[in-house]
């Protein structure tokens, strides 16, 4: 049961609850995501209220996620981009907080589960199609022409364009998955390979120092994936929303 | 029971990924049981982190952020306006350094022409004086000369008519002696 590698993902009912016939109970998480808002909520809440001329540490580091998020979206999806602002910065630091929070032992990884995953790359999707037909009508389906394209070879590129996007929602959800899913899988792995072979006597505890040496490895590796995944996602969100703005590339 | 619960999962994992979207699979991330809670907590959360951040912590972030820079913008242009002061200062020094040093030049110029003239006509004035002195001193010279000349005469005719006197006993009148003396001296 301690190295069942898959047990770190079980849900677990803390609170029944049952509503319209749907099990919506408050799940552990459930309690992680509404650790993952309470821990950043506070820490940009309560680093930028003294509003210092002169930032101090802790408001730094949120005027640095600002201006990263900032960054990234006008050079993707330039100033008109900014209004969705809010959007890329709420997803990228509510995947990025969710994802270092499974790095401690025994906590949930919320982004291991691919429903939310699918749920926030659908939103995107859904903001990307509902905004880009809103602002240009059905000229976004020029999205799917690029132009200068004789018709030829426009019957041939058009379904791979559709293609394409259809895939997007479904890549950008698995990216995210995929790697929290994996990398926890690997990093239990090694780790019960240490427990067990270290239970094997003295030549197990020296055998032991291998998958010891690959587990510390691995977690500064997941550090890495739970950051990289989370600025993946957003760079990703940012050129969607720019094929929004400007359909016609 | 560990061990068959582990060939259970091991055994999901590999074949149920497709199995497991039907429901109640032993792998939880495909358990779509779960979906409806995970769909619901997470639109409460991230709903009301999407809030927080629009309405409280980004305009807060970005007002920080441009009140800084129109404070930089702003201290970089009193900067300059105090180098342009400065500058201007230095300018109006220089010249009033240079107007400075002229007017002295021409105070110097004048002062010594004015001292030059003085001393001229003083000269003059003194020499004129001088001049005039020694006039009216030969002038002196020549009368006190004429005036002891003139007076020679009559000394001699009063010695000569004494003298005379005393010669002859004494009858012969002055008035004689002196045209006595003018005959002499005619001849």
């Amino acid at each position: 049961m301690a190295t069942d590698p898959i047990h770190q993902f079980q849900i677990t009912k803390l609170l029944p609850l049952e509503v319209a016939g749907f099990d919506v109970s408050f799940t552990n998480s459930a309690l992680f995501m509404v650790a993952t808002v309470a821990l950043s909520s506070a820490f940009l809440i309560f680093s930028t209220s003294g509003r210092g001329l002169i930032p101090g540490r802790a408001q730094s580091i949120s005027e640095m996620a600002y201006e990263f998020i900032a960054n990234i979206l006008r050079q993707s999806a330039g100033s008109e981009g900014m209004k969705f602002f809010p959007l890329v910065f709420s997803l990228f630091v509510f995947i990025l907080i969710a994802n270092l929070f499974g790095m401690f032992p025994y906590f949930f990884t919320v982004t291991s589960h691919i429903i939310i995953t699918a749920a926030l790359a659908l939103l995107v999707i859904g903001i990307v199609l509902i905004y880009g037909f809103w602002r240009n009508g059905i000229g976004f389906l020029k999205l799917f022409v690029p132009g200068g394209v004789p018709p030829i070879l426009a019957a041939i590129i058009v379904p791979i364009e559709v293609l394409s996007f259809i895939s997007r929602p479904l890549s950008l959800s698995v990216r995210l998955f995929a790697n929290m899913l994996a990398g926890h899988i690997t990093l239990k792995v090694f780790a019960g390979f240490v427990v067990t072979l270290t239970g094997m006597g003295f030549g197990g505890m020296l055998g032991a120092l291998l998958p010891l040496a690959f587990t510390v490895a691995l977690t500064a590796l997941e550090f890495l994936v739970a950051f990289l995944q989370a600025y993946v996602f957003a760079i990703l969100t940012c050129m969607y929303l720019n094929d929004a703005i400007h359909p016609s590339h | 029971m560990a061990a068959t619960k582990e060939h259970e999962t091991g055994t999901n994992s590999e074949v149920g990924t497709p199995g497991g979207q039907e429901g109640g699979g032993a792998f939880p991330p495909f358990d779509s049981s779960t979906f409806a809670s995970q769909l619901l907590w997470l639109a409460i959360t991230f709903g009301l982190f999407y809030y927080l951040m629009s309405k409280v912590v980004l305009p807060r972030i970005s007002d920080i952020l441009e009140v800084r820079s129109d404070r930089i913008a702003q201290d970089l242009e009193e900067a300059n306006r105090f180098k342009q002061e400065s500058d201007e200062a230095i300018a109006a020094y220089e010249q009033e350094l240079a107007e400075a040093k002229s007017k002295a030049h021409a105070i110097a110029t004048e002062a010594s022409d004015k001292a030059k003239a003085e001393a001229e006509s003083y000269r003059e004035k003194v020499e004129a004086e001088l001049s005039a002195k020694l006039a009216t001193a030969e002038d002196k010279i020549a009368e006190i000369k004429q005036a002891a000349l003139s007076e020679v005469g009559s000394i001699a005719e009063d010695t000569a008519a004494v003298m005379v006197n005393e010669l002859l006993g004494g009858k012969v009148s002055k008035a004689d002696v002196t045209a006595a003396i003018k005959q002499a001296g005619k001849s």
